[in-house]
């Protein structure tokens, strides 16, 4: 492996880091819409938190996936094929929610409004489950034969971990999304949001147990790499503790950012375990290892000076985009003001 | 030529032509309609006409729809190759990734960010920095545009590329060859001139209809006036690139410009060039034909004399060329010649005559004169002109495509060999209905709510504010030409 490769196979789990953080509160938000949001101003409000951000942070996939094509062309290949059908539910989920923003404002009647409410919130729902069994099912090695190509089954795909590790992302992404609306907004929607996550996390560290236990039975990361697997579980309970504390304590930077980072970490475990492969085999000797997967370092050397000259410019008038709607929005009237 | 069976092939085909021909009815439409408004934004913050302000409101919201439909089948794009194409993917990745994940980078965050920081700060920063932010977002696209053109132009013409012999799979050698690509150089500036023209004559045609019916004519005059002389550019633009590409696939794939001009002989030194004609494809043959002397001649090289090769002749040379070599021997190299003729026909017609539509209509709409107002059959031809973009647009995308038929990779891939062997008949036969659905769906609501903003009129514009929405103080702002309208009536 070189090191370049070692970089790319980072910076791919930057980039999905990124898109978990980001897009985790956006699919939270939406599965709040209609879970959450009582009535047509509450919903507006909600909506208004993600309004300008949803794109930009559905670009981290977007980058994410072009990335992952352009640096390692045999795991994208292996892992788009393979996951076929989850793929698609995802780019169904994605459509419904993506367009549902912009045409639920200009519907009519409130039937109309409704039904893209609920695409938005079934769409988030789905999207964020979907995500998280796909990549907790990768992780216990599919069936694959020498070229890559995957065989799987239904169970491949659904089975006791991957299962878990649906509900489990879906959750965490809910909950990063309620501590996002505590951060943006004052008053009733605030409070409430407060009030459901204080249930909410003790419901997650349960799931959180489940699921390191599943992962003992299922995957190989406790045998390769007992330590770091401990460690990285560990921050991801501390994290998720100190994040149950912000929300009693009403601290919403400390919540959010430990709810983005619990999140982050999910992804650092999956990253942390498939090394030095990016596709773990039922049958070891088919798995695909970083050394073998990738493009060639000329393209990787461009790939990099490009990336380093390019990312820091995005970051800038990323955050700045932030910057701009820093305010929080007040809850739950017509004229929705700031504080 | 086509397989028609349901064999995991056509099916994957049928997919890949779907899907990127429905995110490029409104790719185009995006491309073109950011600049569009961005003009107008720039003469409302030159000219400090509220008009044009409330114009650039009102079509940016018809932008957002399309804007919106485009990202969402854009990502579908993406992921693609990797779910049906996956022998192309590990065969082209290392160039193919490439630009797309610049693409991403340099152009999605931008665009992104830029059109959330434009839909909800029309209160919050002065004009001239808020023009900026449309600007930006046009610009953005029109980078993405390069980036996945580049991409698609190696296929049509491999360029700064060797094949590892170990590996079996292409691998770059030179960037900047890549990036110079002389067929990007012809396909980049004519996908944004064609851009300009879809979006000028949707607009142009939203406000045909519109005047038809007599309404706010003041606001709608100017508007025509605005995207008809954009429109006028971008057609002579997209005339005078698309005869840079001819020229240009007569040397680089002339088995595609036989086709396009249904020769399967070579032509005389005179030149005729065929009108319309009929073909027997299966013996490759022509019917009949409505020829013009010279034509040819002065399309493919601009000069009277020379011959153009037929497919006949080409078909041959390529079975030469490809003798002996695995993979690539194949039984016939012919293109879809109707699919090819035609549409060309269709492409090149429209831009003459998107041409001359707009010369009258800048004609008909001088300031002092109400000769639009009474010339109703150009109003209509306006009207349909709207959809006559979307038409053109995939017509230039089939030639393109289907001229490039067998390969996906010119010359070193076949498009047999590119696809996914996981897939299965039935996933993509699923796949496909539920796109299929989707995609008529999506449209639809595109069309009814594009129409409820035209029917709704520029008065009923609110701008999102992110902080308030009834607090927008332009919102307060009596309107300024309701009584204009009125007088004219
Ligand atoms: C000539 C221009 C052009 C062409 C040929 C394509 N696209 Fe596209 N694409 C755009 C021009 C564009 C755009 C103008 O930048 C869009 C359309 C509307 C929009 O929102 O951005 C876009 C959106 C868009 C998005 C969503 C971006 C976002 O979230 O902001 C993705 C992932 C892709 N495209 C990917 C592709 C791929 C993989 C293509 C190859 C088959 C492709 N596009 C063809
Ligand atoms: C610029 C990015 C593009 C790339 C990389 C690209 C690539 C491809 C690929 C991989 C295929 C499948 C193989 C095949 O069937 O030939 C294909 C087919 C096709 N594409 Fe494109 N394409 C692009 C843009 C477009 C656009 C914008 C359109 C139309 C609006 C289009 C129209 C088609 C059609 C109609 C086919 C089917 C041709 C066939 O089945 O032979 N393409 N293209
Ligand atoms: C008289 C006018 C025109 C001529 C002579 C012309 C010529 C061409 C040619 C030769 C190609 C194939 C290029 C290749 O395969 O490499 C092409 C493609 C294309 N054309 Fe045109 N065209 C004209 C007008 C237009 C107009 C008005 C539009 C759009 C509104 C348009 C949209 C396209 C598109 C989207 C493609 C596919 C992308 C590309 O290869 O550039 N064309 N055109």
């Amino acid at each position: 492996m070189t090191n370049l490769q070692l970089l790319w196979f980072l910076l791919i789990g930057v980039l999905f880091s990124g898109f978990f953080f980001l897009e985790g509160f956006d699919f939270g938000i939406g599965m709040a819409i209609r879970f959450f949001g009582k009535d047509q101003a509450e919903r507006d409000t909600i909506i208004q938190t993600i309004g300008p951000h949803w794109d930009g942070n559905e670009v981290w996939l977007i980058t994410a996936g072009g990335a992952m094509f352009a640096s390692f062309p045999m795991w994208y290949a292996s892992l788009f094929s393979g996951y076929y059908i989850v793929l698609f539910l995802i780019l169904v989920a994605l459509i419904f929610r993506g367009v549902s923003f912009e045409f639920r404002a200009n519907m009519e009647t409130a039937r109309w409004r409704h039904f893209w409410e609920w695409a938005a919130t079934i769409g988030s729902f789905c999207a964020a489950f979907l995500f998280g069994m796909m990549f907790t099912s990768m992780i216990q090695g599919v069936p694959m034969d020498a070229e890559g190509n995957v065989i799987g089954t239904f169970t491949t795909y659904v089975n006791w971990l991957s299962l878990v590790g649906g509900v489990a992302v879906t959750l965490m992404c809910f909950i990063h999304g309620l501590n996002f609306l505590q951060l943006k907004t004052i008053g009733s929607l605030r409070d409430r949001a407060q009030a459901w996550n204080k249930i909410l996390y003790p419901l997650l560290i349960v799931g959180e147990v489940l699921f390191v236990v599943l992962l003992f039975i299922f995957t190989d990361f406790f045998k390769l790499k007992a330590a770091s697997t401990w460690g990285i579980l560990i921050v991801l309970v501390v994290l998720t503790l100190l994040a149950w504390w912000g929300v009693a304590g009403q601290h919403n930077w400390v919540a959010f950012l430990s709810s983005g980072l619990s999140l982050i970490s999910i992804v650092v475990l999956i990253f942390n375990g498939i090394f030095p492969r990016v596709m773990i085999g039922a049958n070891n000797v088919h798995s695909i290892l970083i050394k073998n997967a990738s493009s060639s370092p000329y393209t990787l050397h461009l790939m990099t000076i490009l990336a380093f000259t390019l990312l820091p410019i995005v970051l800038i008038y990323f955050i700045w985009s932030y910057w701009v709607f820093y305010k929080r929005l007040k809850s739950p009237n017509k004229d929705v003001k700031a504080a | 030529m086509l397989n028609v069976g349901l064999s995991m092939l056509s099916l994957s085909r049928f997919q890949f032509a779907m899907t990127t021909v429905f995110h490029f009815f409104f790719v185009p439409f995006s491309i073109g309609l950011a600049f569009i408004v961005a003009v107008m934004e720039t003469i409302y913050v030159v000219k400090k006409d509220k008009t044009y302000q409330k114009m650039a409101q009102f079509w940016g919201k018809i932008f957002l729809y399309s804007f919106a439909v485009g990202v969402v089948t854009g990502i579908i794009q993406e992921f693609q190759f990797g779910m049906n194409w996956s022998e192309y993917s590990r065969f082209m990745g290392d160039i193919f990734g490439a630009p797309l994940a610049i693409e991403a980078l340099a152009a999605f965050f931008l665009e992104s960010t830029f059109i959330g920081l434009w839909m909800f700060t029309w209160d919050r920063f002065k004009p001239g920095i808020h023009a900026l932010f449309i600007w930006l977002v046009a610009f953005g696209s029109s980078l993405s545009a390069l980036w996945i053109l580049a991409a698609n132009s190696f296929m049509q013409n491999p360029v700064g590329y060797m094949i590892n012999a170990k590996t079996g799979r292409v691998q770059m050698t030179s960037f900047s060859q890549v990036l110079t690509n002389p067929q990007l150089w012809n396909e980049f500036p004519h996908v944004i001139f064609g851009a300009g023209v879809t979006a000028a004559f949707v607009v142009a045609g939203c406000a045909a209809w519109r005047l038809l019916k007599k309404d706010h004519e003041d606001f709608y005059r100017k508007t025509l006036k605005v995207v008809l002389v954009i429109g006028l550019l971008a057609s002579v633009g997209s005339i005078v690139s698309g005869d840079s590409s001819a020229r240009y696939v007569v040397k680089d794939q002339p088995m595609k410009f036989a086709a396009m001009e249904g020769l399967y002989k070579n032509s005389t030194n005179k030149g005729e060039w065929a009108a319309i004609a009929s073909f027997d494809t299966k013996n490759h043959k022509t019917n009949w034909s409505i020829d013009i002397p010279y034509v040819l001649n002065i399309l493919s090289y601009h000069k009277l004399s020379g011959t153009v090769k037929g497919q006949n002749t080409v078909n041959k040379e390529l079975k030469a060329k490809y003798a002996g070599q695995k993979g690539k021997e194949l039984k016939s190299y012919y293109v879809p010649t109707k699919t090819l003729f035609w549409s060309f026909r269709v492409m090149s017609g429209a831009g003459a005559l998107f041409a001359l539509v707009a010369i009258i209509g800048l004609f008909f709409n001088r300031k002092k004169s109400q000769a639009i107002m009474k010339q109703r059959w150009f109003l209509y031809v306006l009207g349909l002109c709207l959809w006559l973009p979307f038409i053109v647009n995939s017509a230039g995308w089939f030639i393109t495509e289907f001229g490039r038929y067998p390969w996906v990779v010119y010359g070193l891939l076949t498009i047999a060999d590119a696809v996914s062997p996981t897939s299965t008949v039935a996933s993509l036969l699923f796949t496909n209905i539920v796109y299929f659905c989707l995609f008529a769906g999506l449209g639809m609501v595109m069309i009814v709510l594009s129409h409820r903003v035209l029917k709704a009129g520029p008065d009923s514009v609110e701008t999102n504010n992110y902080s308030s929405v009834k607090d927008a103080p332009e919102a307060k702002v009596e309107d300024p030409f309701g009584q204009e309208a009125f007088n004219h009536d």
